[in-house]
């Protein structure tokens, strides 16, 4: 004699029940994560498939015309006939078409770098969340101590090291790499912290007992059960994080430690063309910039939105 | 080989309440220990249902967690069907974890929010390698049909289940490892009267068919009479009284036993005088010396104050009480 | 014709959600008379704790009382704005809720929330409201209250706490004491004590008590009527001893029936087969007929209202109803 709930409604498809649950359904109707998740897939769509969406390859010197330099946007240029729409910059490269390459490297670091501090932090909180005791203090502190500096010094300070152990040959082709190692480590802390609050709450929670009762290897624990739950505020955090990851790399880039000019990201065009700001070209620095903004705030309003949304309490 | 199951003898265990050791450096103060259970004994025979009944902080919930080798005793040991539970070797517990199980008191909490209820009850049958492959979900749809829901929710997930249905998914999850001895933690305080009768009467159903031995948890004694074959009353960590099912309820014989009877509210309407009760239960981390007791107790007198009386064995159950020994 | 203290006509609160409207109270009338205990049992989600929230204005939005009136002898109170229905809170109408910390300021001390809270709705100076303050703690049975009065929250125990929240829901002298679930958080010894204290003050001052509880026996022992909530409407109505000797509605007598008590006999308890609908889908006629053992047609298509059954007693079942009785 089974309870009688009417509410056990029929089955239905796994894709109507993502449609229509509170998420999917604070996203349908809150016109900001709308227009944030808009413009962000289009910026992510446009760079991963920047190859074929570009007019001209930046990187193929057989397509540059030195003739076109600095062509204003959308102006004919008088000696090669070419019209760039968001005009060329100093090394005859268009620019819409540095964007889309410059947004792919900025991404792919972004998304590595995020991917790798989520890791890292998952791991190091579940760990202090569950062990506690002198595990859990040591870790806490090295996580309080890394808090106490700016990211961006971290980062710098790793990008530092990372380029004398690097031999001379190698430095190009690794750049992007220590730049994801450099910036995931200075923002792997944010994930240890809330896992490892999570971690805490969950694991006095029964249904953990009940595992433990039957003796389930903690590894286990830690990954079937308390991962899963911990899950929602990691994914906030991971979003707000790509934002910041794509500025940190942005910066560094413009300061000049992040991606070589020969690979240009987002940042790295931002330094080149504030050096011709002054004399007039305006595009090669507005255009990049206005992409790391538009693709910054859109990922961060995502991020404020999915928290809002996983939080019960605002619902 | 003995009748007894499950033999408990001078269980202890503490707890570092302490506070962080640089706010101790700096505060210079003590370690603080809680003593949750203090020297308990009892055992418990098979096929019966064993209460244990107790308000906050008497550490019911404490001896439960050690009985499922939860916690680690502090001092005492736990005896399962004639094996010392030996809490440093895994792979020993191991072969005794199969043959005891647990049902907690919130079933909202007992079951993971992310798992099927299919994956939920079959977690045991997985974990000890029972069975394998399709067999394992065939077993969940028996299990679900013993507990009165259909096979077809192993497929849902359990926030489409009312209270009353998570705590009998949580109950076939128990069963799925066919053990041969069931803690329930307050199985059913969480829920609402009819839905507790529901899962009372299942409680029975299934120990009668499986002749289940019970460890029944809880501080509500008319679902602890309904029940129980005996029943051990804790107060702040120390076992009071160990009475024979009903008897409790017609002749306690400790004091605080009594008077937990009068604080239970009178559904007959039939006028029973009642004593009033009593004072607080006192902060367990600094207990009353002596008896615990008796700073509520009417029959207290300087012995009580001195001395922490232990069990002693009148006919039908045993309390430990010195005023007991003066009157009769 | 005596004007009832407080009067609850067909209240209905809804709380919209993107999945319809839910109604959580639906249609609910009953009055309270000067100096009465009026208890209000239901299970979990039957609407208890809303009547009382929405008879001091406190529902959440977006929920909203979307029909019916209260009043208050005679007075209309359900549309107040803001600022006068807090003035009726607390000086008219005295709250205590489950949680003793929730209703009381942890930074602010005992003495300043009472004192405050008597000078803001009656017209005396510091003086006389801490006297009067001290002499209400010491009613509520606080030891030496003239000195724990200047204690924080946090010094008192769980038990004490709930005495200073009585002593504070009364400071004002109110006519009408709202007592949500006020014994669930507290331990079984401790919860008699403080319905015995807060039946006993307010018979003295004359304040009618509304005693929202789930606990039937804490209704048996306090109340001199009782409202059964069902699924957000009321099932029956009447006096305490009739409704639990008695009961006439199907859903009482099974709720009854499924209480465990001290001196049942039989071996299983009555039970209630499934659960209590949820909001979105309660069906159709009375909400009670999937559940019902004497469900006949009339069940599954119409709401029945309460049917007046003599002495203040009131049922919405159709077995009751004239028409019925006939066919018979």
């Amino acid at each position: 004699m089974a309870d009688t709930d009417p509410s056990q409604m029929k089955p239905r498809g796994r894709l109507y029940r993502i449609w229509d649950s509170d998420v999917a359904y604070s996203f349908r109707t809150s016109p900001v994560a709308l227009v944030a998740g808009l413009v962000s897939l289009i910026i992510i769509f446009a760079a991963v498939f920047a190859p074929w969406l570009a007019p001209y390859n930046p990187y193929d010197p057989s397509q540059l015309n030195l003739m076109d330099g600095f062509t204003p946007p959308g102006e004919l240029n008088q000696i090669s006939g070419n019209v760039y729409w968001l005009g060329s910059d100093n090394l005859v490269r268009d620019v819409f078409s540095t964007i889309l390459y410059g947004a792919r490297i900025s991404l792919f670091v972004g998304f590595m770098a995020v991917l790798f501090a989520m890791v890292l932090g998952i791991t190091l909180g579940l760990i202090a969340g569950w062990r506690g005791g002198w595990v859990d203090s040591l870790l806490m502190r090295v996580a309080d101590v890394q808090l106490s500096f700016p990211a961006i010094l971290i980062a710098l300070l790793i990008f530092g090291i990372a380029r004398g152990f690097i031999p001379p040959a190698y430095r190009e082709t690794m750049a992007i790499w220590v730049l994801i190692v450099a910036i995931g480590l200075s923002e792997w802390v944010n994930y240890a912290r809330v896992v490892r609050g999570a971690t805490m709450v969950e694991k006095n929670k029964e249904y953990i007992q009940a595992a433990r009762v039957i003796g389930v290897h903690p590894a286990r624990i830690m990954a079937r059960h308390i991962l899963p739950n911990v899950m929602g505020p990691v994914l906030v955090i991971a979003t707000i994080g790509l934002a910041l990851a794509i500025i940190a790399e942005a910066t560094l880039s413009f300061l000049g430690v992040g991606v070589p000019p020969t690979q240009p990201s987002l940042g790295t065009l931002i330094r080149i063309g504030q050096q011709y700001l002054f004399s007039g070209e305006w595009w090669i620095l507005l255009f990049p910039s206005l992409t790391l903004l538009a693709l910054a705030l859109s990922v961060n309003l995502l991020g404020d939105w999915l928290r809002d949304a996983l939080n019960p309490r605002l619902r | 080989m003995t009748d007894a199951l499950l033999q408990v003898q001078g269980l202890t265990r503490y707890f570092d309440v302490s506070k962080p050791w640089l706010n101790r450096v700096i505060e210079r103060s003590e370690k603080q220990f809680l003593t949750a259970t203090a020297d308990v004994s009892f055992e418990i025979k098979r096929g019966e249902t064993f209460a244990l009944v107790g308000e906050s902080g008497s550490g019911k919930s404490t001896i439960a967690k050690m009985i499922v080798a939860l916690l680690e005793p502090s001092a005492g040991t736990i005896r399962f069907d004639g094996q010392t539970m030996n809490f440093q070797s895994s792979a020993a517990m191991r072969a005794l974890r199969r043959r005891f199980q647990m049902i907690f008191q919130d079933p909202f909490a007992s079951l993971n929010p992310r798992w099927h209820v299919g994956d939920i009850i079959a977690e045991p049958i997985r974990t000890f390698g029972l069975l394998r492959g399709a067999a394992v979900m065939r077993e969940v749809g028996r299990l679900l049909d013993i507990v009165g829901l259909s096979s077809a929710d192993a497929g849902k997930f359990p926030h489409e289940f009312s209270g009353g249905q998570r705590q009998r998914i949580a109950i076939a999850r128990a069963l799925s490892s066919k053990p041969e001895f069931i803690v329930c933690d307050e199985p059913t305080s969480a829920l609402d009267v009819s839905v507790q009768a529901q899962i009372l009467n299942l409680m029975r159903d299934l120990q009668d068919e499986f002749g289940l031995t019970y460890l029944l948890i809880s501080h509500d004694l008319s679902v602890v009479r309904h029940m129980s074959n005996r029943i051990g009353v804790l107060y702040l960590g120390r076992l009071v009284e160990v009475a024979d099912g009903k008897k409790l309820f017609t002749e306690p014989q400790h004091p605080y036993s009594r008077m937990l009877l009068d604080a239970v509210p009178d559904l007959a309407l039939s006028g029973r005088r009642r004593a009033q009760v009593q004072g607080e239960i006192p902060n367990p981390i600094s207990p009353p010396p002596g008896c615990a007791f008796h700073p509520r107790c009417p029959l207290a007198f300087d012995r009580c104050r001195a001395e922490v009386p232990q069990p002693t064995p009148p006919p039908g159950g045993e309390a430990a009480c010195f005023a007991l020994g003066r009157s009769g | 014709m005596a004007e009832p203290l407080l009067s609850v006509r067909d209240l209905v609160v809804e709380f919209p959600t993107r999945r319809g409207t839910l109604r959580a109270i639906d249609r609910v009338s009953f009055d309270l008379k000067e100096g009465e205990v009026l208890g209000m049992v239901g299970e979990s989600g039957a609407g208890k704790s809303i009547t009382g929230a929405a008879i001091i204005g406190l529902i959440e939005p977006p929920g909203r009382i979307a029909g019916g009136e209260v009043r208050l002898r005679g007075e209309r109170i359900d549309n107040l704005p803001p600022d006068r229905m807090r003035r009726v809170r607390g000086r008219r109408i005295g709250k205590v809720f489950q949680d003793p910390l929730t209703s009381l300021n942890p930074l602010y001390t005992v003495a300043r929330q009472l004192t405050e809270t008597i000078r803001t709705h009656l017209d005396v100076n510091e003086k006389e409201a801490r006297r009067r303050a001290i002499a209400l703690l010491d009613r509520v049975g606080i030891p030496a209250a003239a000195r724990r009065i200047d204690d924080y929250p946090h010094h008192f125990s769980g038990g004490m706490r709930q005495r200073v929240v009585i002593a504070l829901a009364l400071c004002a002298e109110p006519e009408l004491v709202i007592a949500d679930e006020p014994t669930t958080a507290l331990d079984v010894s401790v919860q008699a004590q403080i319905i015995d204290v807060l039946k006993e003050i307010c018979a003295e001052r004359g304040a009618a008590v509304m005693l929202i509880t789930h606990d039937m026996g804490v209704i048996a022992e306090t109340a001199d009527r009782v409202a059964v909530l069902y699924a957000g409407r009321l099932a029956e109505i009447g006096p305490v001893r009739d409704v639990i000797k008695e009961a006439e509605h199907p859903y009482t007598a099974g709720l009854m029936g499924s209480i465990p008590t001290l001196t049942q006999t039989s071996d299983r308890l009555v039970q209630i087969p499934g659960s209590m609908p949820r909001l979105n889908a309660i069906p159709t006629g009375c909400a009670f007929n999937p559940r019902c053992t004497k469900v006949f047609d009339r069940c599954r298509v119409e709401r029945p209202d309460p049917i007046d059954r003599g002495s203040g007693r009131q049922v919405a079942c159709w077995l009751y109803d004239r028409a019925e009785a006939r066919h018979d």
